[in-house]
């Protein structure tokens, strides 16, 4: 639990915070009828007759998205709801051909469980699932491209959705931040949500109340619609501090909907509960209850990957990678699947366990290439360095064909050419020189052009020794094995 | 009427057979038939040219001996299915002009078994009424007069349909029922409607009203012709999520007339007050017949009955308030913007001017029911009722194989006489409503005649999927009651 607390006039307030994710289910298909979901796409292209509401249209369920709905669920640790029931949601907009959003307002597929979620600078937090629910999306209404009429696009229409629910367990704006990451990472190992928070294919509602540490429950407003992980930490700390204003003030928080602005940083009432809608929820008689089994919901588990949490304890305990180090390689399922592949790699070609290599195939992962990658502005899928070659340049370097400096060099070289570094090495002569007999003969020319300074090292000052490493390594283009010039050194100056 | 027009539909189908004659000439009969009763306004949209094309394909696999099970029987469709390329309204101002680029699949199943479509057939708006005087297209006139000559209504909400099969215009009609739609106007003609099991047929391109409600079924001559054509318009669709997906039987297979040993259950609640004598007495006389045709008439308890029709009235509109929601001015039909508005006021306006009283009616009831408050002691409250309703009839199906009630509480009455009255309008559906809530097939079959010499129906209820065995009742009673009477010819 963090202690995030707002410094108030009158004292400190906590901060609560709930949730509602909306993640597009990936699918070919809409919700409740044949149409195509690819986004980009014409305005109104991707519309069936279903989509548009046609007279004497009917939907029927798509089973992928319920599907992936219960991997999402088993994923989430929640309890799965072998019946479950569609309901509408009834509203006039002109972006809702139905006039109802089919939606899952009593009976959800998924119900309670929870994720451990881990705040940067903080310890990690529990954080409750309360349900997960399938429902279409609406359209899109546009309002900016004519002075006389909105328009419409329908693309969006009846598009699949998870609305996944958390319990106000978070307590801060960093909670929720990882929350919403530690989500969308898992979402993205299931291969149920592409988590692409920009395209909007997931979006959070965020709700947030203030209240004395530990007090009675404040009231909330919710801000809809917030679509990168900054934002939902920047609508938390305004709402946040504009709820504990208004009642340091003596007003009244409004339960109320609120809008982000992203250009000013601030939210903006959209409309209070007094005009809030009455949904008139019921069930929608042109669809059945959806009803599996245990046997379904098996089948599902079955088709999980490993997921992070699972994976991040394997990294630590089997391969012995620092907890720190596991989190950042697990936590996007490409990072893990390049290490993965790198590490087997390394293991084969060094005739080692993994287990013996896993610490510096984690290292150079981290601090080599996700640094040259950052440089480059490039994701892991797009590296020009493969696992393979990674696992190259680490076997070179286990078996003292190259030393750290040297692998740093192919390493440069590697990114801008894409050459494997075997070849590097072979063309451009990068090997180490750890022949004693050649390495003893330029020692001896260093020593001899820098007499006073032996005789200066001879008088005690030890310090210079470092002098005449460097000189012979200059010497040696830095190919000579530093260690084998250490001992050499360390003999001829003894003498 | 010419000698073609009045044959049966079976009739029809044996006779081009036959070669007696060619579907086009049948067809032509009929067009003819069509454009001479204009008076009845039983048509919205006429299509001979389609009718006339189904026709000329007709003859040439009635040549080919490939005939289908419908080849060349000229039909009339009810305005509530969508029809591709021919204006569809389900009867409102709001859909006026709207032409669907599909067909639905009942009157596809039709078209696809070789039948040919007359036009679209006029019915109540949105398929709520029981008389057929809250269409948009005006009201659709029964062939059959009263007494002195006053025009009746053809019963509703399928009365263009019931007016047309009963005027001999059409050789058989699609209806549609959701609290008695198609039983009700067919009592009203001298006709015979069946609305199958809930399922049976698929819902999909029909215009919704009730979907938890709604089934189509045929409306025609006799038992046989709805029959056949039952076993056209049925039958799984994956488009339609409470389709059925069972084995469709032969049900022209299963007339075979014999009802020995079959119990047929009288249910005692179906005596209610107000009932006029006559009702009372053809009733009983369908139970003396079907006894004397060997049946075991056993009486049955069926409690809730009472509360079906508030029950109805309830679940009915709460869908419909739902299902109308599309209706909104924004991808099709009418548009009303007045001037400066916004949105809201784009709908109020479209809304306001496309829709009719019934329906803003059931609208602002179905809203109600549904609203926060109210949901719990309506809407659901009216749910358990409908789950005590199909008790009832699983316990009495125990104890009989069909039930016997009387169609509705009247003969057709005179156009004008319960418009301004909502609640004695909704009385006519009394005895068709519980089936329809349970899901269960049922039928009307003109049984005899009031004191005016007017049509009256019999009403038969079947256990769920089991329609066959109610085809050979209403089959049995049919052939005992010998209706033959049909409306005198004035239009």
């Amino acid at each position: 639990m963090t202690d995030y607390r707002i410094q108030g006039e009158t004292g400190e307030w906590e901060v609560v915070i709930g949730l509602e994710v909306h993640a597009q289910v990936t699918t070919n298909a809409k919700l409740f009828s044949g149409a195509a979901t690819a986004f980009g796409s014409e305005p109104n292209s991707q519309v069936s007759l279903v989509d548009a509401a046609m007279p004497g249209m009917l939907p029927v369920i798509n089973g992928e998205a319920v599907r992936q709905a219960v991997r999402t669920g088993v994923a989430l640790n929640c309890e799965i709801h072998k019946w479950s029931r569609f309901d509408r949601k009834n509203y006039f907009y002109a972006d809702l051909p139905q006039g109802y959003q089919i939606s899952q307002f009593a009976h959800p597929i998924v119900g309670e469980g929870e994720i451990i979620v881990d705040p940067v600078d903080a310890d990690p937090a529990t954080i409750g699932i309360e349900r997960i629910h399938l429902e279409q999306d609406a359209g899109k209404s546009i309002h900016d491209q004519s002075p006389e009429f909105s328009l419409v696009d329908l693309n969006r229409s009846g598009v699949a959705l998870m609305e996944i629910v958390s319990k106000p367990d978070m307590r801060s704006p960093a909670e929720a931040g990882a929350y919403v990451r530690k989500l969308r990472s898992i979402l993205r190992y299931v291969g149920s949500c592409d988590g692409n928070m920009d395209q909007g294919s997931m979006r959070a509602d965020v709700n947030v109340s203030v209240r004395r540490p530990g007090g009675e429950l404040g009231t909330r407003t919710e801000c809809k619609n917030v679509n990168s992980v900054r934002f939902v930490e920047a609508v938390i700390e305004y709402e946040a501090q504009r709820q504990v204003e208004v009642l340091e003030a003596g007003g009244e928080i409004k339960q109320e909907t609120r809008q982000f602005d992203p250009a000013q940083m601030i939210t903006r009432p959209l409309r209070s509960k007094e005009e809030a809608h009455d949904y008139r929820y019921f069930p929608d008689p042109d669809l059945l209850p959806l009803i599996f089994d245990d046997a379904y919901i098996e089948a599902c588990r079955a088709t999980l990957p490993e997921l992070p949490d699972t994976k991040r304890t394997r990294y630590v305990e089997q391969l012995e990678i620092s907890p720190y180090n596991a989190a950042v390689l697990t936590a996007e399922q490409e990072t893990a699947a390049y290490f993965e592949l790198l590490l087997n790699e390394t293991a084969l070609k060094q005739r080692k366990e993994a287990r013996a290599v896993g610490k510096a195939a984690a290292n150079w992962v981290i601090s080599d290439l996700f640094g040259a990658l950052n440089g480059l502005g490039k994701s892991i899928t797009e590296s020009p360095i493969s696992p393979s070659q990674g696992a190259e340049l680490l076997a070179l370097v286990a078996d003292g064909t190259l030393s750290g400096r040297l692998a740093k060099d192919v390493f440069a070289i590697m990114l801008e050419t894409g050459d494997d570094p075997a070849k590097i090495v072979e063309e451009r002569g990068m090997k180490q020189v750890s022949d004693t007999g050649a390495i003893e003969a330029e020692i001896a020319k260093v020593l001899e052009a820098n007499a006073d300074k032996v005789a200066q090292y001879r008088g005690g000052k030890d310090k210079l020794f470092g002098f005449f490493v460097g000189q012979t390594m200059k010497a040696t283009k830095g190919q000579a094995n530093p260690q084998v010039v250490n001992e050499l050194l360390r003999k001829a100056l003894g003498g | 009427m010419s000698d073609l027009t009045n044959l049966t539909l079976a009739a029809m189908r044996d006779g081009l057979r036959e070669k007696s004659f060619s579907a086009k000439e049948l067809t032509q009969a009929h067009i003819a038939a069509v454009e001479g009763a204009r008076e009845l306004n039983a048509f919205t949209v006429e299509t001979p040219e389609l009718a006339l094309a189904a026709a000329e394909t007709a003859d040439r696999a009635l040549a080919d001996g490939a005939a289908k099970p419908l080849s060349g029987i000229p039909l009339g469709i009810k305005d509530l299915f969508c029809t591709e390329g021919v204006e569809s309204t389900a009867g409102s101002n709001i859909l006026r002009g709207f032409t669907p680029q599909y067909e639905s699949t009942v009157s596809a199943n039709l078209l696809a078994d070789g039948a040919g479509m007359l036009g679209k057939l006029n019915m109540d708006e949105f398929a709520m009424g029981s008389s057929n005087e809250t269409s948009a297209w005006g009201n659709v006139i029964n062939p059959w007069r009263g007494a002195k000559g006053e025009t009746l209504v053809p019963g509703g909400s399928s009365g263009g349909s019931s007016a047309a099969v009963a005027a001999r215009i059409v050789a058989a009609a699609t209806g549609t029922d959701t609290g008695g739609s198609i039983r009700q106007p067919a009592a009203f003609t001298g006709i015979t409607g069946f609305k199958p099991t809930y399922g049976r047929c698929s819902r999909w391109g029909t215009v919704a009203f009730a979907s938890s409600l709604d089934q189509a079924g045929p409306m025609a001559r006799d038992v046989r012709d709805c029959a056949i054509m039952l076993r056209s318009m049925a039958g799984f669709d994956p488009k339609d999520s409470t389709s059925l997906d069972l084995p469709l039987p032969d049900f022209e297979a299963a007339l075979t007339g014999d009802i020995k040993g079959r119990r047929i259950g009288i249910p005692k609640e179906y005596t209610i007050d107000g009932i006029p004598a006559e009702i009372e007495a053809l009733w009983s006389k369908g139970a003396d017949m079907l006894r004397d045709a060997g049946a075991e008439i056993v009486e049955i308890s069926l409690p809730h009955t009472k509360y079906a029709l508030p029950t109805y009235y309830i679940i009915a509109p709460a869908e419909a308030s739902s299902n109308l929601a599309r209706y909104d001015g924004v991808r099709y039909g009418l548009r009303e913007t007045p001037d400066g508005g916004n949105l809201i006021d784009m709908y109020e306006a479209t809304r306001s001017a496309g829709f009719g009283d019934e329906v803003k009616r059931r609208i602002m009831i179905g809203t109600y029911v549904l609203s926060a408050g109210y949901y719990d002691a309506y809407y659901l409250q009216a749910q358990k009722v409908r789950t005590l309703i199909k008790q009832d009839f699983d316990r009495a199906f125990e104890q009989c194989d069909v039930i016997l009630t009387p169609t509705a509480p009247s003969a057709a009455f005179a156009a004008g006489s319960k418009s301004d009255d909502p609640i004695a309008m909704y009385l006519n559906d009394v005895f068709c409503v519980p089936a329809s809530l349970a899901g269960l097939p049922a039928m009307s079959v003109p049984a005899g005649a009031d004191k005016d010499g007017l049509p009256l129906g019999l009403h038969l209820i079947g256990n769920a999927l089991e329609e066959e065995g109610l085809f050979n009742a209403g089959y049995a009673l049919e052939r005992a009651a010998g209706f033959s009477a049909q409306p005198e010819k004035w239009w």
